[in-house]
């Protein structure tokens, strides 16, 4: 017979977070660090009911360090109906954009504040685009008005040399801190503008992709797409508040895209 | 053991069941119990052009989601409102006083309102001082920093909060200035 111990056979799916008791030798527990998330619920089957913050208590040295760990952790073991969207875990697909303390970021980049006084409170994006249920919201106008600003190279024209089109290291250097964008609507929900006016106003994350694709040496309808934001709403409902730059969970400068853009718009 | 049957699990069901040990694969049914429960659930079958109704009818329900109530307070957007509100007050004093001169010129002009100024206590008087240059010197300074940024200067995250720390005690100072003039 193998010597190696039987191992319970469980059903659940393990995550890191309580591992340490499948362990084959029992390791030193660390002492339990319960911590307070206050988390909105709303329920779509259950539309009369209004939003509630619900409160739910778990064992910091039991779970990973970000709060995505907390919301896998309380999802698992503790409520299963509570509903989020998460994939790679690793900030490059921007499924998990949230509110978490006041602040826009994604789930998986923000470290739990391991402060158990002070509880942490997870909202859905701030938008006035709906909630679909519990912390994802509807983000239908985010996609189409990112949609409408064609991210796409336009150019009738065929390269020089018939292969590709080229570009100077000079050139392609502007398209650095926007071309990284992974548009999970951080900025755009954390825009004052955006919250007022977000049936009319692209919001940052579409301007900055906007200028991604006026800044690029290689795309010939720079005029055109120039032409579709020369309007009050589109892009002058920015007013530099900053709070894009200050909540993109990626570092980027979606403020100064968007001023870049008003310069070249003033300078025709 | 009917639906076990129905689904064509009855041997191995059997099988587990003779196995040597019952204890051990309790768990094992237990899982089949699970499997079994959740395909007994009823399904509707609707047309695919059901579900833009669907849909649509959800819209409808959909709470929009807490914004300026949960947001962090932060330099950035709160100096930004603070900015509007003094721009919109400085302006709404300006026109009152320019429209109730236009209404009531004898107990709106200059010399009325220098007597009237005159005499009221000194706590009145600094403080009132207090309440017009404050937003006074703030909204010029702040104005001065919106102007720096339409030209393309301190544009990054760092700027922004010099140059904010640099407004907000520009303001302290200009005000603490205007008051004792």
């Amino acid at each position: 017979m193998s010597l190696l111990p039987r191992l319970p056979l469980r059903f659940s799916r393990h995550f890191s977070s309580s591992a340490a008791r499948c362990l084959a030798t029992p390791v030193a527990q660390k002492p339990v660090l319960n911590k307070e998330f206050k988390i909105y619920r709303w329920n779509p089957d259950e539309p009369a009911k209004k939003p509630t913050l619900q409160s739910y208590t778990i064992d910091l040295n039991q779970t990973g360090p970000m709060i995505l760990d907390a919301l896998i952790k309380i999802k698992n073991e503790v409520d299963p109906t509570l509903t989020f969207r998460r994939s790679c875990r690793e900030g490059i697909c921007g499924s998990c954009a949230m509110n978490i303390d006041g602040q826009n970021t994604l789930a998986c980049l923000c470290r739990i504040d391991r402060n158990e006084g002070k509880d942490t409170k997870i909202y859905p994006l701030p938008t006035v685009l709906y909630v679909v249920k519990d912390l994802v919201p509807d983000l239908t106008l985010f996609y189409k008005q990112y949609k409408s600003i064609k991210p796409y190279l336009q150019n009738p024209n065929l390269p020089a040399d018939g292969k590709e089109f080229l570009q100077s290291p000079e050139e392609r250097k502007k398209l650095d801190g926007m071309y990284e964008c992974i548009l999970c609507a951080c900025c755009s929900t954390s825009c004052p503008s955006y919250w007022w006016n977000q049936d009319e106003y692209l919001g940052p994350a579409t301007l900055m992709q906007a200028y991604r694709w006026i800044a690029d040496s290689r795309d010939s309808h720079t005029a055109e797409r120039k032409e579709v934001l020369q309007n009050e709403m589109s892009l002058y409902r920015c007013h530099t508040i900053f709070n894009c730059s200050r909540t993109c969970p990626k570092g980027l400068n979606p403020a100064l895209a968007i001023a870049k853009i008003k310069m070249e718009l003033a300078a025709e | 053991m009917m639906t076990t049957r129905a689904l064509g699990l009855g041997s191995p069901l059997q099988r587990t069941f003779l196995s040597r040990s019952f204890a051990r694969n309790q768990s094992l049914l237990s899982l089949l119990r699970t499997t079994l429960a959740k395909r007994a659930v009823q399904t509707e079958s609707l047309p695919a052009s059901a579900s833009v109704d669907i849909l649509n009818k959800q819209r409808l329900l959909r709470p929009s989601s807490p914004h300026f109530t949960i947001y962090q307070p932060q330099l950035t957007w709160i100096a930004s409102i603070a900015n509007r509100a003094t721009g919109g007050a400085l302006s709404a004093l300006l026109y009152g006083f320019s429209l109730a001169y236009v209404v009531a010129p004898g107990t709106f002009d200059s010399v009325h309102i220098v007597e009237f100024v005159a005499g009221l206590p000194d706590a009145v008087k600094y403080a009132g001082k207090a309440l017009l240059a404050a937003p006074f010197m703030f909204h010029s300074l702040n104005g001065v920093r919106h102007l720096s940024w339409d030209m393309g200067k301190f544009m990054s995250l760092k700027g922004v909060y010099q140059t904010g720390y640099a407004v907000l005690a520009g303001s302290a100072i200009g005000t603490i200035a205007l008051v004792f003039l």
